[in-house]
């Protein structure tokens, strides 16, 4: 085991904020990256399903009387 | 086992085996980045040189690795919508961009919180961190010039241009610390020459590597499928879709 302690561990002898500057980093692109993804998947679903709705009307009104 | 591999390329036939496949390479993505993570901050020893600020080393060549597959698989996908016309050949190649563009920039940042400790300086205008960086433009460029072009069909094609010619940026990169004497180490792992780091700091390496490819298909594989969905609209499969959801 490379730590003696967690305050060790954080750290990284004296080099905590370049290791956990690169990592945190890391975490945050990631998971920004799903998120962006998501939402625009959200987004998405939302048009088409409005789309889908104003057709269904709209045939709706075609063939009534 | 015969596979007609064709079938995939529709789109209707990818979006399903895409949405299957997804949740696949979530799984093997995060387990993989807990066992590397692990291996390299608990197993992999202190270095005798950089102490403990090596460790950025699991997450930085694994970045830059990825910017530069991420680009060749990019450039590829777009060169074969381009030859054969093929839809998601293109819509596959615009969904990487985002992701090698992340990977490029995680390069250059971690890059430079490594450089200020070891070279005293977070940003030389060494070759292979300018390299770096043009690669960076060239995902921005692909990206901003696809996002200006209204008609789809043409921003692929315009989109494939634009990546193939930066194709060329792949090689100087990869050769830029043998071509020019610079700041930049040289290679850590070569196929030529046995690898100068200890067995654990390789294997977390690798295992990092694995997790950011496994990531970089799931993050993909679902922005593919919102460009699907996108571009596929009119069609009665998307209308089909949501019907039943």
């Amino acid at each position: 085991m490379n730590w003696a302690s967690w305050s060790d561990f954080f750290a990284m002898g004296g080099y905590g904020f370049y290791v956990w500057g690169s990592y945190l980093a890391a975490l945050f692109c990631m998971i920004g990256e799903i998120v962006l993804v998501f939402n625009h998947r959200r987004t998405i679903h939302k048009q088409l399903s409005l789309i889908h709705k104003t057709t269904q009307q709209e045939q709706n009104n075609e063939t009534t009387p | 086992m015969a596979i007609n591999w064709f079938k995939y390329s529709s789109p209707a036939s990818f979006y399903s085996l895409a949405g299957k496949m997804i949740p696949i390479f979530s799984i093997t993505a995060f387990a993989l980045f807990v066992v590397g993570l692990y291996i390299g901050f608990f197993v992999a020893p202190t270095d005798f040189q950089q102490s403990e600020a090596y460790r950025i080393i699991f997450i930085h060549v694994p970045a830059a690795w990825m910017s530069m597959f991420l680009y060749l698989v990019m450039a590829s996908w777009a060169a074969i919508g381009l030859a054969f016309n093929t839809r998601l050949s293109s819509m596959i190649a615009t969904a990487i961009a985002p992701t090698g563009a992340m990977f490029t920039f995680l390069a250059l940042w971690t890059g430079a919180l490594w450089g200020k400790p070891m070279w005293g300086t977070w940003w030389v205008w060494d070759a292979r961190l300018t390299s770096e960086l043009i690669l960076l433009f060239l995902y921005i460029g692909f990206m901003a010039l696809q996002a200006a072009i209204d008609d789809p069909r043409r921003a692929d094609k315009a989109g494939a241009v634009i990546a193939l010619v930066g194709v060329v940026n792949i090689p100087i990169i990869y050769f830029s610390v043998k071509w020019w004497n610079t700041l930049h180490q040289g290679a850590t792992v070569s196929l030529t020459q046995s690898p100068k780091m200890a067995t654990t700091m390789l294997t977390s390496m690798f295992i990092m590597a694995l997790a950011c490819w496994m990531y970089s298909f799931a993050v993909v594989l679902m922005r593919t499928r919102t460009i699907i969905l996108e571009r596929e609209r009119h069609t009665m499969w998307v209308s089909e879709l949501q019907g039943t959801t």
